[in-house]
């Protein structure tokens, strides 16, 4: 095995187990875990039904075409009847489908209004999602709270429903927002606001990608949603809600806010404001970085910083002018970020 | 056997040529105005393009083989398969179904040109010059942080990720130029095979009486004078936003990001449709000759081939099901999606029903048809779980859509341009093509297609969204990705073979002789090749099939058809 492979296989397996939670990485449209990708599923599997059954039977006519009626040595060289047409048949192969397309449009339009008509209760939670080049951006407007590429949302059950209701729009080109066993896709795109909702049964982190292409690294624009039991959603809350702890005897938080790091980053309770890249206020409450499937630890973070086109090539982020020593303080507060 | 062609002497003012060998090349295949030589120069640049987009393809493939292989950076590959969609579309697909319009039409109704045999010309040369346009982006300077040496933005180029302030370089503004180029000459081809078929058809050769094939290339030059429009106005549109500081698509400025794909697939949609008919069309004049039998169902033939004309036009919205318009919009283009499914079942009832009852030949361009028929009829299938909007939620821009389009592109359209070179190369060169080679060619083809591309419809099930250069390993989509590789490889053993069986067949091939297939329609009464002027005399036609009738005194057509 390449050596690439072995390193990259290892990072999924190790980010799993810091994240200490059940893994969705399956993108299994046929195995929904929320009540849009569920009714999606349903209707699927109907057309997928109707579809192989018409495929089985004509292919099976033509097969059979095909079988009797070949040519072979011995068979008489003359040419066979000759036949025109028949208005009859023709009527019934028209009608047929007719019926079939009837069908498959009345479950259609009904699914299609039942996921995009869907009114969302009051008590729902809002969340806007900015697609970014290339990571995401998740802002709870009534929480205020902002935080990047991971999505924390409240399980939903039958004893307590919880709606999440997304609000997508971008920053730069387009992008799209996919995740399978949630919902389907609904693009995010500049200068309009799409929305859609998502209510997720299970808990635990569920995968998804970028699904429109958005340039150079449109690859590593993943999707991590983790799904909290209401009490965990609740601490998870509390937690990004409080600033971060400063102290100007750090050093290393002298370095971080000396550095040119600030003019894109935000983290709250200092002077660092910058709202180009994520919010770093709590950036190791991130099992992982660079939207991909990168660990979220000192060794990457120190790689990163480095040089930001060595593990994500042709990202926007600058190669900031550091010292080692300055790197090692950074990378150092920045573990801090709890 | 009966013909209807009586050679010219030479020396002849109708035959003169230029002497020495250079003269009579420039004449031949340079200044000419020919519709046999265009035709053929057509093919064989569509025939260049295809392979060069395939060896992109290819190197897509080995990117893809492993999870996070580095064989292509991110800006390579995204380049590759920019360059690859746009190809196999504009120059490959477009310039071979212009090629077979030209070679067959004129031919097929009885005349000696086509309508306008120097604008026919212009056309071939705009086409041409867009292919060396969009390949000389590689030799372009290069612009800001390396944006430069060939386009990135995908090949339908969704905006704003075309505009200035996302793609610097001048790879984007090659993009554009290359296919405004290009589709102004498939839109004076168009013109051209239109009023070819409307004003050139022999004596006797009503409508009704025109070849199927010429028919639906009719169909196809309508679509193209409809839904070529939208794209060059959506280039020229981007070009302001691009250098005049317009703000059509620019979202920085308040444009409309959707408005672009409004453009594009008022185009893209029809174009698919475009790339497939010529297909239909070789198909429906093929499997009557090897199933010794006449179509089934002419009229419906005609009926189904102008509804999907017609229908195609009103359905582009379904490439946009997911960018928020409100559900009844979306409603309404899936149940005109699914009703596109109504005329393409007619047509493959009528082929099999063709076959039905016949005694099958199955010679090298049937079994093509064969496949073509099995394979695209899954790959329509597939289009109806697309069409279901909420489906197409989950589908939409994953490797499900990839398979399905490659289906009905390579398991569809190659398969019958394949059938359609194995057919009429004897026409075109007066030499058979092998039957074992092509037999070799056909079922590695198949195979390397299956192999390559059935995975995918399950990668794309599996949540792989299209246009990654890299992925993952642990979401289920290595093993599919693995297989799918190595499809490749077995594709282009038969590839090869194509390409050794043509020169071997141009130099050593068995005679063909007038008629090889024993055929009905005009094109083989003539010589092969036919002469400059393809008939001494103009036929006079009394059916569809005027050469049965020749052949069948005591039975012809003539007397069972109305009209």
């Amino acid at each position: 095995m390449n050596p690439v492979l072995r390193v990259s296989g290892g990072f999924l397996f190790f980010a799993n187990l810091l994240a200490g939670q059940t893994m969705h990485p399956s993108g299994n449209m046929f195995r929904p875990l929320a009540t849009p990708a569920r009714l999606v599923s349903e209707l699927s599997e109907l057309t997928v039904v109707i579809c192989l059954s018409v495929f089985v039977i004509v292919a099976g006519l033509l097969a059979y075409a095909v079988i009797r009626f070949a040519y072979r040595e011995g068979d008489s060289r003359s040419e066979p009847a000759q036949v025109y047409g028949s208005n009859q048949v023709e009527i019934a192969w028209t009608v047929i489908p007719i019926l079939i397309v009837f069908v498959l449009s009345m479950a259609t339009a009904r699914i299609t209004s039942a996921v995009q008509n869907q009114p969302i209760p009051k008590d729902a939670l809002y969340v806007t999602v900015i697609g970014h080049q290339w990571w995401w951006e998740f802002q709870y407007p009534d929480l205020k709270i902002t935080t990047a590429n991971e999505l924390h949302v409240p399980l939903s059950s039958t004893a307590q429903p919880h709606m999440t209701s997304l609000t997508l729009k971008s920053a730069d080109v387009s992008h799209g927002f996919w995740i399978p066993q949630l919902a389907g896709k609904t693009d995010v795109i500049p200068n309009r606001t799409n929305t859609m909702w998502i209510d997720p049964h299970e808990t635990g982190i569920y995968l998804g990608n970028c699904s429109e292409y958005c340039g150079t690294q449109h690859a590593k624009m993943e999707i991590r949603v983790v799904v909290d039991t209401p009490e965990d959603f609740q601490k998870w809350v509390e937690r990004q809600r409080a600033t971060a702890a400063t102290s100007d005897a750090d050093a290393g938080q002298q370095a971080f806010l000396s550095s040119p790091c600030i003019v894109c980053h935000t983290v709250n309770g200092t002077a660092a404001m910058g709202a180009i890249g994520p919010d770093l206020t709590h950036l190791m409450s991130r099992y992982t970085i660079l939207a991909a499937e990168t660990p979220n630890n000192a060794a990457n973070l120190r790689d990163w910083i480095k040089d930001p086109q060595h593990l994500k090539p042709g990202n926007k982020m600058p190669t900031a002018p550091l010292s080692d020593r300055q790197l090692d303080q950074i990378v150092a507060y920045l573990t801090t970020l709890k | 056997m009966a013909s209807i062609s009586y050679p010219i002497e030479e020396g002849h003012p109708a035959v003169r040529k230029r002497a020495g060998f250079w003269a009579s090349f420039v004449d031949e295949w340079i200044f000419t105005v020919d519709h046999k030589h265009l035709g053929l120069m057509y093919i064989i640049i569509a025939l260049l393009f295809f392979v060069a987009s395939g060896l992109q393809g290819a190197l897509i493939r080995i990117q893809l083989m492993y999870p996070n292989n580095d064989f292509l950076s991110p800006q390579v590959f995204n380049r590759m398969f920019t360059m690859h969609g746009t190809t196999m579309v504009f120059f490959v697909g477009m310039p071979f179904i212009a090629g077979l319009a030209n070679y067959l039409v004129p031919l097929m109704i009885g005349t000696r040109d086509m309508a306008f045999p120097r604008l026919n010309a212009l056309g071939f040369w705009l086409t041409l010059f867009g292919g060396i346009l969009l390949y000389s982006s590689y030799f372009a300077w290069t612009g800001p942080a390396g944006t430069g040496s060939a386009p990135d933005v995908g090949w339908f180029a969704y905006a704003p990720l075309t505009e200035k302030a996302f793609s610097p370089g001048s790879s984007t503004d090659f993009w554009i130029l290359s296919i405004l180029m290009s589709s102004t000459g498939s839109t004076v081809t168009a013109i051209n095979i239109l009023a070819t078929a409307l004003c050139l058809r022999c004596k006797g050769m009503t409508l009704a009486r025109m070849p199927l094939l010429v028919w639906m290339f009719c169909v196809v030059s309508f679509q193209i004078l409809v839904a070529l429009p939208p794209l060059t106005a959506a280039q020229v549109m981007l070009l302001f936003d691009r250098f005049l500081g317009a703000h059509f698509f620019d979202t920085n400025a308040t444009g409309d990001a959707v408005l672009w794909r409004h453009f594009f697939w008022l185009f893209g949609h029809p174009e698919v449709y475009i790339l497939i008919i010529p297909g239909f069309a070789c198909v429906t004049e093929i499997i009557p000759v090897f199933a010794r039998k006449p179509i089934f169902g002419r009229a419906a033939m005609i009926g189904a081939s102008v509804s999907i004309g017609v229908i195609s036009l009103g359905v582009w919205a379904h490439h946009m099901y997911t960018v928020g318009l409100p559900s009844r919009a979306n409603i309404f283009f899936a149940v005109a999606t699914m009703l596109v499914g109504v005329p393409t079942g007619i047509k493959i009832f009528n082929w099999i029903a063709t076959m039905w009852g016949g005694r099958i030949r199955l010679r090298t361009p049937m079994l093509w048809c064969t496949a073509f028929l099995f394979q695209f009829l899954l790959a329509g299938l597939t289009g109806i779980m697309l069409a279901v909007a909420p489906f197409d939620w989950q589908l939409g821009n994953s490797y499900f859509v990839v398979a399905h389009f490659h289906y009905t592109l390579i398991g569809g359209l190659l398969c019958t341009l394949f059938a359609g070179v194995y057919y009429w190369f004897p026409k075109a060169t007066g030499r058979m093509l092998s039957e074992t080679l092509g037999k070799w060619h056909f079922w590695l083809l198949i195979i390397g297609f299956h192999v390559t591309f059935d995975p995918l419809h399950f990668a794309g099930l599996l949540g792989m969204p299209r246009r990654i250069y890299t992925y993952p390993a642990g979401r289920g989509w290595e093993g599919f990705n693995l297989f799918s590789t190595w499809g490749v490889a077995i594709q282009a053993v038969a590839i090869l073979i194509f390409v050794w069986n043509v020169l071997d067949s141009l130099i050593r091939g068995q005679k063909a002789g007038n008629d090889p297939w024993d055929a009905w329609t005009l094109e083989w009464g003539t010589t092969s090749p036919p002469p400059e002027y393809n008939f001494a005399v103009l036929p006079e036609v009394r059916s569809s099939r005027p050469l049965w009738d020749l052949k069948h005194p005591e039975d012809p057509d003539w007397k069972y058809e109305q009209s």
